[in-house]
């Protein structure tokens, strides 16, 4: 065993005070980064876990985008006749699919952070940020192999000579999906610091999920929002409306976005980072003496 | 390292207390909540002093009142005290499981706590996967699994399972696998709650052996929470007594295990030589066996805590087996006041091999004639040798022989001695001149 493990370095100044935190702001950052190795491993875990035992491996995750793609493309556009602006609708739907899966993933997985770990919790101290960060990059190779499927379909439907086309400022989806990843860790910390104590609100959660898809759009154009006259405050107040519309317009017609976008795309990077900060500080005043009472 | 920095200690207690909240949380939880949230509403009086031992607001008592301890670098401290006295409760504070209600604490150095092993483990991950996932969880960076990897495999000895999902693994293994992860933590300061009690008598042999050689050779200091007395007295260096969330006494482990098996010999509510639980889930075992009730009687068959020292002693032990058991034996320890282990005793060759449901009754009969006369306790514990634990060392039930002793000796001195069995004794002496 060498010298180097017998005295770890960090003896000498090292102090941990445990005493009832009065403050809302007390964030260890440095001892986040202590533990990214903890952070690597669970996103791996994440991963590894959810389609063990399963015969379609990871197809599972993008199997269950792309039938529900195929039902509300069938529901919205075949029998409802919602109009696309031209496009494919199947395409339409799996695009707008994209941001609004990773958004709807990670507030289901995030916000059943002190539920779903309370035994870990209870045994074992770590950052419990590191839980839900986990998940939410864990979700983004969800996120990736979507993607996948989404190019394939993509190829097929231009093959054909759909009007859809892509161009240099597609790249621009990144800056969004990353947008996307942030807000939802902030309303899942958010969620899942409410639910520490009453559990009242993660019954609630898929509901709200479900209530928040039908008021983005994801199954039909955002001028259906901003032309109704009692919504068009709608498409301001949802952050994810204006990422998953220009997600769409990057993707499928090479990125010919509505005049107000940048401004509502504004507003969505700015609604995120508060998000952020408000879940990152109610998580951690929960985190505290969650094992308390879960 | 400097002096001024060795000689302060490495965890320091102030007057730490925890408050919990008994029963559920509901709609009148909430209602305190929001009472809570506004200083008016609120009585004054009511934070000013902990009160009784049931809490000053309702529905709440105190885990730990008051508890102040300093540990020195190095010391293996061993923390003693029944069921429900606050020691579980401190080490979670210690590992920061959850906060102090008041006071602090403070610790100089990396901490790792095996409140339970196996931790984290994913049972659909393999053994080399949870092997990294687990040693993450307890605080170790990836490159210090990986220098340690084949050690830790090795102390294992699952090495032809390591791409198994764990969920395969018997229990055995599984403890097995999980202990070697935790015995290779290296923090300054290691925290353990009863996890030396799993597996088999030879694993957990192993077990003691890694927990000293943590100590000893390499200086840790270690925290030990268990009812295992044999364990604290031979592995610790100062023992800590718990009773009602307070440190009742601190010191060498012999002075405070034999003042805590006299306290439990006072404070004994009830019956002498009787104790009952009723064989519920909330009884001494694990889920799969329940203790009844412990019952000592003399030769007459009454129920006593004082033997002659002549006299036979009964041991009556009820239980229930709650789900099959294969192989299983039951276990009674007896030891001194002083905590030394007298003896074990088993029914090992009288038990089936198969054990189904039901109500169950072990009777031992310790002859007289062989336990000096002096307090000693007996505590039951179960296993399936050789495979796992079913119930380790719980409570104490507290009795005493007295009269006049097979040493051969009137004199009503205090005899030494753990046991003083009948001899055989002649005694030559010179022929008188006539």
């Amino acid at each position: 065993m060498s010298e180097a493990l017998k005295q770890p370095e960090t003896t000498g100044n090292y102090e941990i005070i445990i005493a009832p935190s009065k403050g809302w702001l007390r964030i260890n950052w440095r001892e986040m980064w202590e533990y990214r190795d903890l952070l690597a491993i669970l996103v791996r875990r994440d991963f590894l876990a959810k389609y063990k035992q399963t015969v379609l491996g990871p197809i599972w995750f993008v199997l269950q985008p792309l039938l529900t793609a195929v039902v509300m493309s069938i529901a919205f556009h075949k029998i409802g006749g919602m109009e696309t602006g031209g496009l494919p609708s199947l395409l339409f739907n799996l695009c707008a699919l994209l941001p609004w899966s990773y958004f709807s993933q990670n507030i289901t997985t995030g916000a059943a952070t002190f539920t779903a770990n309370s035994h870990l919790f209870g045994k074992v101290y770590f950052p419990r940020l590191v839980v839900p960060a986990a998940a939410a990059i864990s979700n983004l190779f969800a996120l990736g192999l979507q993607l996948i499927v989404f190019l394939a379909f993509y190829a097929a439907y231009a093959l054909h000579g759909s009007p859809i086309h892509m161009g240099f400022s597609s790249l621009l989806v990144i800056p969004l999906f990353i947008i996307t990843g942030i807000f939802s860790l902030g309303v899942s910390l958010l969620i899942a610091a409410s639910t520490a104590k009453y559990r009242d609100l993660a019954h609630l959660t898929p509901v709200l999920l479900q209530l928040w898809m039908f008021a983005s759009p994801v199954f039909y154009p955002m001028k259906k929002i901003t032309d109704h006259p009692t919504f068009t405050w709608l498409a301001w107040a949802n952050p994810m409306a204006p990422i998953v519309e220009a997600t769409r317009d990057l993707l499928l017609i090479g990125g010919k976005v509505s005049p107000e976008m940048p401004a509502m795309l504004g507003v969505s990077a700015l609604a995120s980072i508060l998000a952020l900060i408000l879940g990152v500080v109610a998580f951690n005043r929960a985190e505290r003496t969650v094992v308390d009472s879960v | 390292m400097t002096a001024t920095h060795t000689s302060r200690p490495i965890i320091e207690i102030d007057s730490v207390s925890k408050r919990y909240r008994v029963g559920t949380l509901g709609p009148s939880s909430l209602k305190e909540a929001f009472r809570g949230m506004f200083p008016a509403g609120r009585k004054p009086a009511a934070t000013q002093d902990f009160g009784a031992r049931n809490g000053d607001l309702p529905g709440t008592f105190w885990s730990l009142r008051d508890v102040n301890l300093t540990v020195q670098r190095g010391e293996v401290v061993g923390l003693i005290g029944k069921n429900g006295a606050g020691k579980s409760t401190l080490l979670k504070l210690i590992s920061r499981i959850t906060e102090p209600t008041k006071g602090r604490i403070t610790l100089r150095g990396r901490i790792a706590s095996l409140l339970e092993v196996g931790t984290g483990f994913h049972p659909e991950l393999t053994g080399r996967e949870n092997i990294f996932l687990n040693g993450a969880i307890l605080g170790m960076k990836r490159w210090e699994i990986q220098a340690k990897f084949d050690e830790i495999v090795e102390f294992s000895e699952v090495g032809n399972f390591l791409d198994t999902p764990v969920k395969r693994y018997s229990s055995g293994m599984f403890v097995r696998l999980a202990f070697a992860v935790a015995a290779h933590l290296e923090p300054e300061i290691l925290l353990i709650d009863e996890v030396l009690a799993v597996g088999d008598a030879g694993f957990q042999q192993k077990c003691l052996g890694k927990v000293s050689e943590i100590s000893e050779r390499d200086g840790r200091t270690v925290f030990f929470v268990s009812h295992n007395l044999a364990a604290i007295r031979s592995l610790c260096t100062r023992a800590v007594l718990f009773e009602d969330g307070t440190v009742k006494v601190s010191g060498a482990p012999e002075d405070v295990i034999s003042q805590y098996l006299a306290s439990s010999l006072h404070s004994h509510d009830g019956v002498p030589g009787y104790l009952h639980w009723g064989g519920g889930d909330d009884a001494p075992g694990m889920e799969d066996l329940r203790l009844h009730s412990l019952t000592l009687k003399n030769a007459e068959g009454e129920i006593s805590g004082i033997f002659d020292a002549d006299a036979p002693i009964q041991i009556e032990l009820r239980y229930r087996v709650v789900n099959p058991l294969r192989g299983a034996r039951m276990l009674f320890s007896v030891f001194t006041a002083e905590g030394d282990l007298a003896m074990v005793l088993t029914d090992h060759e009288l038990q089936k091999p198969i054990l189904v449901p039901g109500n169950y009754c072990t009777r031992i009969k310790i002859p007289g004639g062989v336990l000096n006369r002096r307090a000693y306790s007996i505590a039951p514990s179960a296993d399936a040798p050789g495979h796992r634990h079913l119930m380790l060392i719980g409570p104490h039930l507290p009795f005493t022989v007295a009269g006049p002793a097979n040493h051969l000796s009137q004199f009503p001195e205090r005899w030494p001695g753990i046991i003083s069995p009948k001899v055989e004794c002649t005694v030559e002496t010179p022929e008188a001149k006539p």
